[in-house]
Protein backbone atom coordinates (compact mmCIF):
# COMPACT_ATOMS: atom_id res chain seq x y z
CA UNK A 1 0.00 0.00 0.00
CA UNK A 2 2.71 2.66 1.29
CA UNK A 3 4.68 1.33 -1.57
CA UNK A 4 2.03 1.99 -4.38
CA UNK A 5 2.05 5.45 -2.79
CA UNK A 6 5.66 6.24 -3.35
CA UNK A 7 4.82 4.53 -7.36
CA UNK A 8 2.09 6.68 -8.08
CA UNK A 9 4.23 9.89 -6.15
CA UNK A 10 6.74 9.16 -8.36
CA UNK A 11 4.51 9.09 -11.32
CA UNK A 12 2.95 12.01 -10.66
CA UNK A 13 6.12 14.29 -10.55
CA UNK A 14 6.99 12.55 -13.95
CA UNK A 15 3.58 13.27 -14.91
CA UNK A 16 4.62 16.65 -13.98
CA UNK A 17 6.50 17.29 -16.96
CA UNK A 18 3.91 16.50 -19.08
CA UNK A 19 2.76 20.30 -18.67
CA UNK A 20 4.70 22.67 -20.29
CA UNK A 21 7.56 24.89 -18.97
CA UNK A 22 6.79 29.02 -19.72
CA UNK A 23 7.52 31.08 -22.77
CA UNK A 24 10.32 33.48 -22.24
CA UNK A 25 12.15 29.67 -22.11
CA UNK A 26 15.84 30.73 -22.94
CA UNK A 27 16.26 27.95 -25.57
CA UNK A 28 17.38 28.00 -29.20
CA UNK A 29 14.11 28.70 -30.91
CA UNK A 30 12.74 26.39 -33.07
CA UNK A 31 14.29 26.47 -37.25
CA UNK A 32 16.96 29.14 -35.73
CA UNK A 33 19.74 26.64 -35.95
CA UNK A 34 20.79 25.10 -39.72
CA UNK A 35 19.88 21.71 -40.19
CA UNK A 36 23.42 20.35 -40.18
CA UNK A 37 23.90 21.99 -36.42
CA UNK A 38 21.29 19.71 -35.33
CA UNK A 39 22.16 17.02 -36.40
CA UNK A 40 25.90 17.51 -34.92
CA UNK A 41 24.43 18.24 -31.65
CA UNK A 42 21.89 15.26 -31.84
CA UNK A 43 24.74 12.85 -32.07
CA UNK A 44 26.89 14.54 -29.68
CA UNK A 45 23.92 14.44 -26.61
CA UNK A 46 22.46 10.89 -27.49
CA UNK A 47 25.14 8.76 -25.81
CA UNK A 48 24.84 11.10 -22.19
CA UNK A 49 21.22 9.77 -22.85
CA UNK A 50 21.94 6.65 -22.70
CA UNK A 51 24.20 7.15 -19.94
CA UNK A 52 21.50 8.59 -17.88
CA UNK A 53 18.71 6.22 -18.45
CA UNK A 54 21.78 3.14 -17.17
CA UNK A 55 22.37 5.62 -14.35
CA UNK A 56 18.40 6.13 -13.34
CA UNK A 57 18.10 1.97 -13.29
CA UNK A 58 21.33 1.42 -11.20
CA UNK A 59 20.39 4.45 -8.53
CA UNK A 60 16.98 4.33 -8.15
CA UNK A 61 15.35 0.99 -9.08
CA UNK A 62 13.98 -1.20 -6.10
CA UNK A 63 14.50 1.61 -3.69
CA UNK A 64 11.08 3.77 -3.53
CA UNK A 65 12.42 6.52 -1.34
CA UNK A 66 15.19 7.34 -3.83
CA UNK A 67 12.52 7.31 -6.68
CA UNK A 68 10.66 9.91 -4.44
CA UNK A 69 13.62 12.44 -3.96
CA UNK A 70 14.26 11.91 -7.61
CA UNK A 71 10.58 13.17 -7.98
CA UNK A 72 11.75 15.69 -5.73
CA UNK A 73 14.61 16.75 -8.02
CA UNK A 74 12.42 16.83 -10.68
CA UNK A 75 9.66 18.81 -9.31
CA UNK A 76 12.49 21.38 -8.46
CA UNK A 77 13.39 21.56 -12.27
CA UNK A 78 10.01 21.86 -13.04
CA UNK A 79 9.43 25.08 -10.55
CA UNK A 80 12.43 26.84 -11.33
CA UNK A 81 12.17 26.77 -14.96
CA UNK A 82 8.88 28.37 -14.18
CA UNK A 83 10.44 31.09 -12.81
CA UNK A 84 10.78 34.07 -15.23
CA UNK A 85 12.73 36.32 -13.20
CA UNK A 86 13.42 40.17 -14.45
CA UNK A 87 17.82 40.96 -14.58
CA UNK A 88 20.18 43.75 -15.31
CA UNK A 89 19.64 43.57 -18.53
CA UNK A 90 16.44 44.77 -18.71
CA UNK A 91 15.02 41.18 -20.19
CA UNK A 92 13.98 37.84 -18.57
CA UNK A 93 15.13 34.64 -18.11
CA UNK A 94 14.63 31.72 -16.31
CA UNK A 95 17.09 28.95 -13.50
CA UNK A 96 17.25 25.43 -14.80
CA UNK A 97 17.17 23.78 -11.64
CA UNK A 98 19.40 20.83 -12.53
CA UNK A 99 21.85 21.56 -10.03
CA UNK A 100 20.31 20.06 -7.75
CA UNK A 101 19.78 16.87 -9.01
CA UNK A 102 23.41 16.82 -11.02
CA UNK A 103 24.09 16.98 -6.47
CA UNK A 104 22.49 14.13 -6.00
CA UNK A 105 22.17 11.69 -8.24
CA UNK A 106 25.23 12.51 -10.67
CA UNK A 107 24.64 14.44 -14.10
CA UNK A 108 23.74 11.64 -15.98
CA UNK A 109 20.45 11.71 -14.54
CA UNK A 110 19.52 15.26 -14.79
CA UNK A 111 20.36 15.07 -18.86
CA UNK A 112 17.76 12.55 -18.99
CA UNK A 113 15.00 14.99 -16.68
CA UNK A 114 16.14 17.81 -18.08
CA UNK A 115 15.56 16.52 -22.12
CA UNK A 116 12.38 15.66 -20.83
CA UNK A 117 11.64 19.13 -19.65
CA UNK A 118 13.15 20.65 -23.09
CA UNK A 119 10.72 18.03 -25.34
CA UNK A 120 7.67 19.09 -23.52
CA UNK A 121 8.62 22.76 -23.43
CA UNK A 122 9.34 22.30 -27.91
CA UNK A 123 6.13 20.58 -28.24
CA UNK A 124 3.47 22.35 -26.09
CA UNK A 125 4.63 25.76 -24.99
CA UNK A 126 6.51 26.77 -28.93
CA UNK A 127 9.90 26.78 -26.85
CA UNK A 128 13.23 25.34 -27.79
CA UNK A 129 11.64 23.28 -30.56
CA UNK A 130 12.31 19.83 -32.13
CA UNK A 131 14.98 20.67 -34.37
CA UNK A 132 17.29 22.06 -32.15
CA UNK A 133 16.31 19.92 -29.09
CA UNK A 134 19.49 18.22 -29.56
CA UNK A 135 21.46 21.76 -29.17
CA UNK A 136 19.42 22.78 -26.03
CA UNK A 137 19.53 19.38 -24.49
CA UNK A 138 23.09 19.75 -24.87
CA UNK A 139 23.65 23.06 -22.96
CA UNK A 140 20.95 22.94 -20.60
CA UNK A 141 20.68 18.81 -19.71
CA UNK A 142 24.68 17.62 -20.65
CA UNK A 143 27.07 20.82 -19.76
CA UNK A 144 24.54 22.38 -16.91
CA UNK A 145 24.35 18.68 -14.34
CA UNK A 146 27.98 18.24 -15.50
CA UNK A 147 29.60 21.51 -14.36
CA UNK A 148 27.15 21.67 -11.21
CA UNK A 149 28.40 18.15 -10.52
CA UNK A 150 32.02 18.71 -11.57
CA UNK A 151 31.98 21.78 -9.33
CA UNK A 152 30.64 20.41 -6.44
CA UNK A 153 32.60 17.24 -5.74
CA UNK A 154 35.81 19.45 -6.58
CA UNK A 155 34.89 21.86 -3.71
CA UNK A 156 34.44 19.17 -1.54
CA UNK A 157 37.72 17.71 -2.31
CA UNK A 158 38.71 20.84 -0.89
CA UNK A 159 36.94 20.46 1.81
CA UNK A 160 34.88 23.39 1.56
CA UNK A 161 31.73 23.42 3.26
CA UNK A 162 28.78 21.81 1.30
CA UNK A 163 26.84 24.57 0.86
CA UNK A 164 29.22 26.80 -0.62
CA UNK A 165 30.34 23.52 -2.83
CA UNK A 166 26.30 23.04 -3.62
CA UNK A 167 25.70 26.83 -4.66
CA UNK A 168 28.93 27.13 -6.63
CA UNK A 169 27.59 24.14 -8.62
CA UNK A 170 24.54 25.15 -9.49
CA UNK A 171 24.98 28.60 -10.17
CA UNK A 172 27.74 27.86 -12.53
CA UNK A 173 26.22 25.03 -14.04
CA UNK A 174 22.90 27.58 -14.81
CA UNK A 175 25.37 30.22 -15.93
CA UNK A 176 27.44 28.32 -17.96
CA UNK A 177 23.98 26.46 -19.50
CA UNK A 178 23.62 29.71 -21.05
CA UNK A 179 27.20 30.54 -21.99
CA UNK A 180 26.97 27.37 -24.08
CA UNK A 181 23.67 28.42 -25.74
CA UNK A 182 25.71 31.51 -27.03
CA UNK A 183 28.39 29.35 -28.32
CA UNK A 184 26.45 27.34 -30.33
CA UNK A 185 24.73 29.94 -31.93
CA UNK A 186 28.26 31.86 -32.52
CA UNK A 187 28.98 28.81 -34.42
CA UNK A 188 26.21 28.34 -36.34
CA UNK A 189 26.47 31.99 -37.32
CA UNK A 190 30.09 32.93 -37.68
CA UNK A 191 30.53 36.33 -38.92
CA UNK A 192 33.27 36.79 -41.57
CA UNK A 193 34.90 33.44 -40.53
CA UNK A 194 35.23 34.41 -37.20
CA UNK A 195 32.79 33.58 -34.29
CA UNK A 196 34.24 36.07 -31.79
CA UNK A 197 31.78 38.66 -32.75
CA UNK A 198 28.58 36.73 -32.83
CA UNK A 199 29.94 35.50 -29.86
CA UNK A 200 30.09 38.21 -27.55
CA UNK A 201 26.61 39.68 -29.05
CA UNK A 202 24.93 36.70 -28.06
CA UNK A 203 26.82 36.45 -24.54
CA UNK A 204 25.60 40.21 -24.13
CA UNK A 205 22.13 38.56 -24.49
CA UNK A 206 21.56 35.43 -22.78
CA UNK A 207 25.49 34.97 -20.45
CA UNK A 208 24.98 38.38 -18.79
CA UNK A 209 21.36 38.55 -18.17
CA UNK A 210 21.98 35.11 -16.44
CA UNK A 211 24.55 36.15 -14.12
CA UNK A 212 21.67 37.52 -11.02
CA UNK A 213 19.41 34.42 -12.12
CA UNK A 214 22.63 32.00 -11.78
CA UNK A 215 23.13 33.15 -8.09
CA UNK A 216 19.45 32.82 -7.24
CA UNK A 217 19.20 29.81 -8.68
CA UNK A 218 22.60 28.90 -6.63
CA UNK A 219 20.85 30.01 -3.63
CA UNK A 220 17.40 28.49 -4.13
CA UNK A 221 19.58 25.28 -4.58
CA UNK A 222 21.25 25.17 -1.37
CA UNK A 223 17.89 26.28 0.46
CA UNK A 224 16.72 22.89 -0.61
CA UNK A 225 19.64 20.93 0.05
CA UNK A 226 19.76 21.88 3.90
CA UNK A 227 16.65 20.66 4.26
CA UNK A 228 17.28 17.24 2.44
CA UNK A 229 20.05 17.39 4.51
CA UNK A 230 18.42 17.65 7.54
CA UNK A 231 15.32 15.58 6.91
CA UNK A 232 16.63 13.28 4.21
CA UNK A 233 20.17 12.12 5.64
CA UNK A 234 19.46 8.60 5.79
CA UNK A 235 18.43 8.98 1.51
CA UNK A 236 21.18 11.12 0.63
CA UNK A 237 23.88 8.86 2.33
CA UNK A 238 22.61 6.26 0.16
CA UNK A 239 23.95 8.07 -2.30
CA UNK A 240 26.38 9.06 -1.30
CA UNK A 241 25.95 12.80 -1.70
CA UNK A 242 27.23 14.15 1.33
CA UNK A 243 30.72 15.07 2.37
CA UNK A 244 32.32 12.46 4.79
CA UNK A 245 32.91 14.75 7.47
CA UNK A 246 28.96 15.49 7.66
CA UNK A 247 28.38 11.73 7.56
CA UNK A 248 31.09 11.03 9.75
CA UNK A 249 28.80 13.79 12.35
CA UNK A 250 25.47 12.54 11.58
CA UNK A 251 26.42 8.99 13.08
CA UNK A 252 27.78 10.93 16.00
CA UNK A 253 25.02 12.29 17.13
CA UNK B 1 16.71 25.85 13.69
CA UNK B 2 19.36 27.75 12.60
CA UNK B 3 18.54 25.64 9.06
CA UNK B 4 15.17 27.85 9.12
CA UNK B 5 17.06 30.92 9.90
CA UNK B 6 20.07 30.73 7.24
CA UNK B 7 17.12 29.52 4.57
CA UNK B 8 15.28 32.64 5.66
CA UNK B 9 18.57 34.90 4.68
CA UNK B 10 19.42 33.40 1.33
CA UNK B 11 15.44 33.61 0.46
CA UNK B 12 15.58 37.23 1.93
CA UNK B 13 18.45 37.54 -0.58
CA UNK B 14 16.72 35.65 -3.51
CA UNK B 15 13.87 38.60 -3.44
CA UNK B 16 16.13 41.12 -3.13
CA UNK B 17 17.75 40.04 -6.68
CA UNK B 18 15.03 39.65 -7.98
CA UNK B 19 13.22 42.99 -7.42
CA UNK B 20 16.01 44.95 -7.79
CA UNK B 21 16.28 44.77 -11.76
CA UNK B 22 12.95 45.94 -11.78
CA UNK B 23 14.10 48.97 -9.78
CA UNK B 24 17.71 49.43 -11.82
CA UNK B 25 15.95 49.35 -15.24
CA UNK B 26 12.79 51.12 -14.72
CA UNK B 27 11.22 51.64 -18.35
CA UNK B 28 12.59 48.69 -19.41
CA UNK B 29 10.37 46.21 -21.27
CA UNK B 30 11.26 42.72 -19.44
CA UNK B 31 10.84 40.59 -22.52
CA UNK B 32 12.50 36.96 -23.37
CA UNK B 33 15.83 36.81 -24.00
CA UNK B 34 15.11 34.42 -27.00
CA UNK B 35 13.32 37.11 -28.94
CA UNK B 36 16.38 39.48 -28.35
CA UNK B 37 18.63 36.55 -29.89
CA UNK B 38 16.28 36.43 -32.87
CA UNK B 39 16.94 39.77 -33.21
CA UNK B 40 20.66 38.94 -33.01
CA UNK B 41 20.50 36.22 -35.63
CA UNK B 42 19.15 38.93 -38.11
CA UNK B 43 21.65 41.16 -37.48
CA UNK B 44 24.37 38.76 -37.82
CA UNK B 45 23.37 36.91 -40.81
CA UNK B 46 20.45 39.30 -42.80
CA UNK B 47 18.07 37.59 -44.33
CA UNK B 48 18.41 34.12 -42.22
CA UNK B 49 14.41 32.33 -42.27
CA UNK B 50 13.68 29.79 -39.83
CA UNK B 51 13.60 26.53 -41.58
CA UNK B 52 10.86 25.13 -39.59
CA UNK B 53 7.90 26.28 -37.06
CA UNK B 54 6.71 24.82 -34.13
CA UNK B 55 4.08 22.18 -34.34
CA UNK B 56 1.55 24.08 -31.92
CA UNK B 57 1.64 27.73 -29.90
CA UNK B 58 -0.55 28.68 -27.07
CA UNK B 59 -3.02 30.56 -28.70
CA UNK B 60 -2.68 33.85 -26.11
CA UNK B 61 -0.80 35.27 -23.36
CA UNK B 62 -3.46 34.30 -21.03
CA UNK B 63 -3.24 30.28 -21.90
CA UNK B 64 0.87 30.38 -21.80
CA UNK B 65 0.54 31.98 -18.29
CA UNK B 66 -2.18 29.55 -17.27
CA UNK B 67 0.27 26.71 -17.90
CA UNK B 68 3.16 28.55 -16.42
CA UNK B 69 0.94 28.83 -13.40
CA UNK B 70 -0.21 24.97 -13.29
CA UNK B 71 3.58 24.01 -14.00
CA UNK B 72 4.74 26.33 -10.79
CA UNK B 73 2.02 25.02 -8.71
CA UNK B 74 2.31 21.29 -9.43
CA UNK B 75 6.21 21.19 -8.98
CA UNK B 76 5.93 23.00 -5.37
CA UNK B 77 2.93 21.16 -4.65
CA UNK B 78 5.84 17.84 -5.09
CA UNK B 79 8.52 19.76 -3.49
CA UNK B 80 6.43 20.75 -0.53
CA UNK B 81 4.67 17.37 -0.26
CA UNK B 82 8.60 15.40 0.10
CA UNK B 83 9.30 17.93 2.93
CA UNK B 84 6.29 17.69 4.84
CA UNK B 85 6.64 13.20 4.76
CA UNK B 86 10.33 13.65 5.23
CA UNK B 87 10.25 15.76 8.49
CA UNK B 88 7.05 14.49 9.64
CA UNK B 89 9.41 10.90 9.31
CA UNK B 90 12.00 12.24 11.48
CA UNK B 91 9.89 13.09 14.13
CA UNK B 92 8.48 9.51 14.12
CA UNK B 93 11.96 8.22 14.43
Amino acid sequence: MKRHLYETLACLALAAFLYPPPAYAMHIMEGFLPLKWCVFWYAVTFPFLVLGIVSIRRRVQGDPRLKMLLGLAGAFTFVLSALKLPSVTGSCSHPTGLGLGAVLFGPAVMSVLGTIVLVFQALLLAHGGLSTLGANAFSMAVVGPFVAYGVYRGLLGLRLPAAVAVFAGAALGDFLTYVTTSLQLALAFPQDGSILAPLAKFMGIFAVTQVPLAVSEGLLTVVVFNLLAKYSRSELETLSALPREVKANARGT
Amino acid sequence: MRVGLKNAVMLLLVVVLVVSPLYLKRGAEFGGADGRAEEAISEVRPGYKPWCAPLWEPPSGEIESLLFAVQAAAGSSFVFYYLGYVKGRQRRE
